[in-house]
This record gives C-alpha cells, structure tokens and sequence, in this order.
C-alpha cells in the first residue's frame, strides 16, 4: 500500500459509478460533435489567417531591424505568431481536432508545424503514447520525458541531480528537446524500433532542422539589407523562438506536473474501464486559470483536464464545456485541478528541485470539487408589482 | 489523408518560384501567404467558380463552371469530383461530365438531379448560385468511346444516367459517326426527359442516331425483356449502359446469361475490393504512427489487413476513388490489387483501400 494521504479516486469509485461517468462524459464529447459547424470553421480558419498576417507583417518589420522601433516590434509580432502557431494551431491540427471539417489544408494527416520536431513522430509520441498512457509512470514518457524526474514514484539516479540545472536549458531549447524526445530513447535501446525507422526519423528531424534553421539564421536576416541588419534579424528571430519556447515549455509543464495532478502505476490501471480512463485523464492533468487572451495564447490548454477527456475536440470549445466538467467532479466527489499560472509554475520547480534529490513524497492532492460559494442570491420569485406583502418602508 | 481536390496545371516558371519561395515560409507554402492578398493566387488545389446553373426538368440543373486555373482536359463520358463546403465541413462527390472538351470560354459543366433523399444533390440543384466557389477533384472514368468506333452500338440509360451517355453522343456527332446507333432512354415522361428536347433534334439531324424513348409513367420501368423487341440485334452490338445500381445490375446479370459479358459498358463504380480472392501481393505492414503489425493474405489490401489487425484507418470509398485512405509508403513496396501492378515508390502516398503488400512493407499511418 502506498502513502499517499489522499487516496487515488480512481480506487473509490464502483464499477456502476465508473459505467455512469463514462456516459455522462461521452454524452458531453458527442453533443460537442453534432454541434460543429461553420461557426467553428470559422474560427480556426481566422486564427490561421491572423497567424500568417502577424507573422508576414512581423517578418516585414524585420526586414527594417535596422531600425529600432522596427525590431522591437517585429520580435514581439514574431514571437506571438510562433506561439499562436505551435499552441492553438499545430498542436490542435495535430491532434485531428479540425479533421471533422475534411479540409485537407488544416488535417492532421497534412500539417506540419513551425518546430523542429516533425509531425509524424510527434503524433506518435504525444497523439498516441502520452495520450493513452497519460500518467502511468513508466508507460507514458512525458512524465519526466526520460531525462528529469517529477514523480517520487520514479526511480532516483545520481543523473537527476542536475536537473535543475538542464531544466533551463530545455526551457530555452524545448522544441529541439521536443524533437529528441519524439524518437524514443527507450524503444531504441530496447531495439523495438528497426534501423530503418530510426534512420528515417533521423533524416526527418535533420531535414526540418534544417529547413527551419535556414530560414531564421540565414535567409530572413539577409533580407534585411546590411550586417548590421543580418545581425538585428538574426538575433530577433533567436528571441522569438526562445521566448516561444519558454511559454511552451511553461504550460506544458503547468499541464501535468503541479501538485494536483495524480500519477498511476500499472497496477492502478490493470482491467482499467473506459470509466477508470476518463477519471485517470481528469485527476492527472491540471488547468491554468486565466483570461480569453490566455487561453488563446496557450492553445487552450488552460483547460489541459477538457483537453485530455477530449483531445479531439475543437479547443475553442473547452471553454464552454469546462462548467459541466466541474459539475460531474462535484457529482462524484472528483478533484478538478486548477490554478493560478504562477502557483501552478512554481509548484512544478519546486518539484524539479526537490525530486533532483533521493525520496520524495506524492504532494498533498485536493479534495472533491466544490463550487466556490455563491452569495445566496435572494429568489426574486414575485415581481415588484405582484408581491403579496407591500415593501416597508 | 482526406479527400482532396486536383493538383491544378501552372507554368514550370511559377513551380520554382513556389518551391524557392518556400525557403522562407516553411513548413508553410508560399500559396498560403500569397493567398492572403487574393485567394486565387493558391495553387494547392483546383478551384473553379460557378457561372451559371440552368434548370435542365424540374428537378435537375446543369452546373457550368469556370476553372480558376487550366483545364486538364476530359475524354466524353468521364467524370469529375466535385467539392463543396457545407456548414463547414468539406464533401464530395463525382458527377459526369455534361461539357464537351475544349469548350470555347474553358468552361466545363455537370448535370445534376435532385435525389430528395441525398445530401448533396438538393444543395446542387436548389442552392447553388452563380458566384459560388467549388474544388475541383480529377478527371477519372473508363466509360468512354474507343479510338476505332464500332460499327453498331446501343446505349441504354435511364433517369439521370443520361448524362455520360449525352457526352458519348455529342462525341459520337462531333466525330462524323458513320455506323449505327440506337438509344434507349428510359424517363418517366416525355417533359422529365434530361436533354429531352436536345437529343430529340438530334435525332432528326445525325442519321446514325435513333432514339427509343420508354416513358416509365405509362409503360413501367425498361426491363431486359423489352429489349428483343426494341432492338433485335442488341447481342451484336457493343454495349453503353448506365442508369440506377439495380437497373445497371440487372442487365449485367442478362448479358452474362444471355449475351457476351465483354461487349458491355457499364458506368458504375467497382464493386468493393481489398478483402481477399485475387492473387495478388501479401506480406507483413507495420503502421508506424498507430504502432501495429498487420498480415496480408495475397488479395488483401493494407487497410483491411490493418483493419482485422485492430488498427483505426481512415477510410472513405474503398475503391481507390477519393483518397481518403492513404498513407505515406516508409519502405517496401506495394501492388494495385485492380491491376497487379507495382504502384508508387517509397516516400510517396498510397492508397491503402486498393494497394496490397508485396512483402514486407512500413508505412506512415
């Protein structure tokens, strides 16, 4: 027996309990589905438009680096467009959830993100391991993505006191740490992965890398007429892929590693119901709270719980659901993990820094949802006029 | 990979710029930018916009359409996907070709009837305006004239199966026809005839072409028995049918009996194929994004195989028409299973509902 204070739910729950979430979940997904339509079209068809205007101005800006005002806005445009890019658009597309609109421009079996990792591994690794494996620790490689350690349960190596360290420079490199990790270190050892695959993905990764490489470094900043413009560009477009890669690096890591956030053994999960799944995907990934802007910004994934009961579902349409989430949590005293973005990214150094170190317990997780009290509205249930018993005074 | 619309023609010129271009927008393509300053400027897929629709009956229209960019050219009686957006989501579907080749403004055209029951028929023929974008799909389909005409055909059609046999007609006209042609159409009256009036005088001006009018409101539908009376000679002569799946099938089953099978056209889709019977292929796939192995017995396509293994495939016709199925081909190689043939090389996307694997084969799905 483990000892963990707060008993994992995903062992408090009946099997007829399990069947009924199971429904009650399903019947969200499906009234989500029969509801897409044009208006939802519309929306990813203008987030992609905004993507290529604000990137194409941005790159226009910098072709005048030269200039100060030029650059800063051009790094600024660049850096927002890369993040819209990778966040609420390659992320979503990838994950199939516009494949409902049948529009082979914006499919997951046709798109390919502006990150150094190529589309088809990360499908397999993320679409298909971390999604179906989510935090079952030795199963699913994001927890801990191979190289760092933030679950107690997972096993302690001298390695790991560095982490801290390394931490930043994945933080400022993540999308090559992205690509790395796409091929799957585990499997190659164990040689499940032929030759021929490996070499394959290799050449993919080095053909994207280099595409991408030079077009930041080398073709955009002779765009910009002199050295010293080559410079200004070049180093406009390193920032915005680093400041791109510490806003993914932060939410992602926000998505499962703060305090609330469960992880499973595969003893948990052993003759596990699509039930049992459902309530692994809501205790083991955590929401950031935040504005409109926010979650636009962060591909909606602030609502990381809604995105892994339903990763194919439009993002745009996590929002909506999110109260009904909370409704069945609060039906089935179940935790819905949210929090401030800068709790939850504090929570997940400290984690960093401690799990660096031997030992470790499971961090105290949070009770049932409960919706925050209401001021008890007053039941308006006679208008003025009607009222049986005159107003005093 | 869903269905998708042609590659459209351009000039070798504006290849290589799209493809130098792509230095700075990738893994995006140049079309997609320029697209942002005129739509018409993408060349990812075919386009063409709706310049008019004409109500042929009461319930079929003909579509006429101005291809964004040039015409690939068609043979008479083949056909063309065509793609709409419909509360967002794209959908396809392959109507016959009603224009005749070369058309003069480079317009082409289809003719579609109404099926109440259908989803997107009504759309065609009652929503449809002028103005209207549509993609554009390949020109596919066997159902054409050979090169050396024969001396004596017989087309049978009925309702909106008309429409490859107009075009086979027109062709017939336009190619100086000297044999013998007799047409037998069936409609359920004289005044829901599609092209009625057109085939009508053409019948008094082309001498080869006698037409048989069979009105279903009076005399039922046409069945295989009439055709002794109407055309005597029918075992003699090469053969043009299209019309409704049971009729098609029908008369399929008379020829086989009673006539010579070979001397038959038929313009329907193959039947579903894929699931074991030829001797054709077989081997091991490994489908490398969904992480499972699959065996196919000779006959057995990719899909089905990786079906029965457990895999989750996308999939839409099964008859190597719409391309929903495919998957990039990572190492080995495959065989049509319509034609035996090796088909695509590594590194390039197959169809996985019609290809089988010769030997042991990995591909990206």
């Amino acid at each position: 027996m483990s000892t963990e204070t707060v008993q994992n739910p995903i062992h408090r729950l009946t099997k007829e309990q399990l069947d009924e979430l199971a429904d009650e979940f399903q019947k969200i997904h499906d009234e989500v589905f029969n509801d897409l339509g044009e208006h939802d079209a519309k929306y990813i068809h203008s987030i992609i438009e905004l993507h290529r205007r604000l990137g194409a101005v941005s790159r226009i800006f910098l072709m005048a680096s030269r200039y100060p005002p030029a650059l800063v806005l051009g790094t600024i445009g660049l850096s927002a467009a890369k993040i819209l890019e990778n966040m609420e658009i390659g992320h979503n597309v990838l994950h199939g959830q516009w494949d409902w609109m049948n529009d082979p421009n914006i499919h997951s079996s046709t798109w390919d993100w502006d990150t150094a990792s190529p589309a088809a591994a990360w499908k397999h690794s993320h679409n298909y391991v971390h999604h179906t494996f989510t935090q079952i620790v030795g199963k699913d490689k994001d927890v801990g993505y191979e190289i760092m350690r933030v679950d107690p349960k997972q096993k302690w190596y001298p390695f790991y006191l560095f982490q801290p360290l390394y931490n930043i420079v994945l933080m400022c490199f993540f999308e090559w740490g992205v690509a790395l990790h796409d091929l799957n270190f585990e499997a190659i050892r164990k040689g499940e992965k032929s030759k021929k695959q490996l070499r394959d993905e290799l050449k993919a990764i080095g053909l994207k890398a280099r595409r991408q490489i030079v077009k930041d470094y080398i073709a955009f900043p002779l765009l910009s007429g002199s050295r010293k413009g080559f410079k200004r560009t070049f180093w406009a477009n390193f920032t915005a892929n680093i400041v791109r890669n510490l806003w993914s690096h932060a939410i992602i890591f926000c998505g499962h590693f703060p305090d609330q956030a469960f992880t499973f053994t595969e003893e948990d999960v052993k003759d596990e119901t699509r039930g049992g799944w459902y309530v692994r995907q809501l205790v083991g990934a955590a929401n950031i709270e935040g504005s409109p802007f926010f979650h636009v910004m962060s591909g909606n994934l602030g609502y990381q719980v809604e995105h892994h009961l339903y990763p194919d579902m439009p993002s745009s349409r996590y929002a909506e659901i999110a109260p009904r989430v909370k409704e069945i949590c609060a039906k089935y005293d179940l935790p819905y993990n949210t929090g401030p973005f800068l709790q939850q990214w504090g929570m997940v150094q400290r984690t960093i820094a401690r799990l660096a170190f031997p030992g470790g317990k499971p961090r105290p997780k949070p009770g049932p949802w409960r919706e925050p009290d209401k001021q008890p509205e007053r039941e308006e249930r006679f208008s003025r006029e009607e009222q049986p018993v005159p107003a005093f005074p | 990979m869903v269905e998708k619309a042609a590659e459209p023609r351009i000039s070798p010129v504006r290849k290589r710029f799209r493809r130098a271009a792509q230095v700075f927008t990738t893994p995006f393509a140049a079309d997609d930018y320029l697209a942002l300053l005129d739509w018409r400027l993408n060349t990812r897929e075919a386009t063409g916009v709706v310049v008019e629709k004409r109500m042929e009956t009461e319930d079929a229209a003909t579509i006429v359409i101005r291809p964004t960019h040039r015409w690939p050219g068609h043979q008479p009686g083949q056909y063309l996907r065509l793609g709409i957006l419909l509360d967002g989501k794209r959908k396809w579907r392959a109507y016959s070709l009603t224009s005749d080749p070369e058309h003069p403004e480079g317009h082409v055209s289809v003719t579609i009837k109404r099926d109440t029951e259908g989803e997107l028929s009504p759309f065609f023929v009652d929503e449809m305006e002028a103005g209207q974008t549509l993609y554009l799909g390949d020109v596919e389909g066997q159902f054409t004239l050979p090169d050396k005409l024969p001396g004596k055909m017989l087309m049978i059609s009925a309702g909106s199966g008309i429409t490859p046999i107009w075009a086979l007609l027109r062709e017939l006209e336009r190619r100086q026809y000297d044999g013998e042609v007799l047409h037998l159409h069936g409609a359920r009256t004289a005044d829901d005839m599609i092209f009625g009036e057109a085939l009508r005088e053409m019948a008094e001006r082309f001498g080869p072409y006698a037409l048989h009018e069979h009105h279903s409101e009076d005399k039922g539908r046409v069945k295989t028995a009439d055709l002794d009376d109407i055309c005597p000679d029918w075992r003699d002569r090469d053969v043009f049918l299209s019309g409704p799946r049971e009729m098609i099938d029908t008369f399929e089953e008379h020829w086989n009996v009673e006539g010579e099978a070979d001397r038959l056209r038929t313009e329907r889709f193959q039947p579903v194929i894929g699931e074991g019977g030829e001797d054709i292929g077989g081997g091991t796939v490994k489908f490398r994004v969904t992480d499972c192995e699959a065996t196919c017995e000779p006959g057995i396509s990719i899909l089905v195989g990786g079906e029965q293994a457990g895999a989750d495939l996308p999939f839409g016709c099964r008859m190597g028409i719409c391309h929903t199925c495919v998957g990039r081909l990572a190492h080995g190689r495959v065989r049509d299973l319509r034609t035996g043939e090796i088909e695509g090389k590594e590194g390039e996307m197959v169809r996985t509902c019609v290809t089988a694997p010769d030997g042991d084969v990995e591909i990206e799905l």
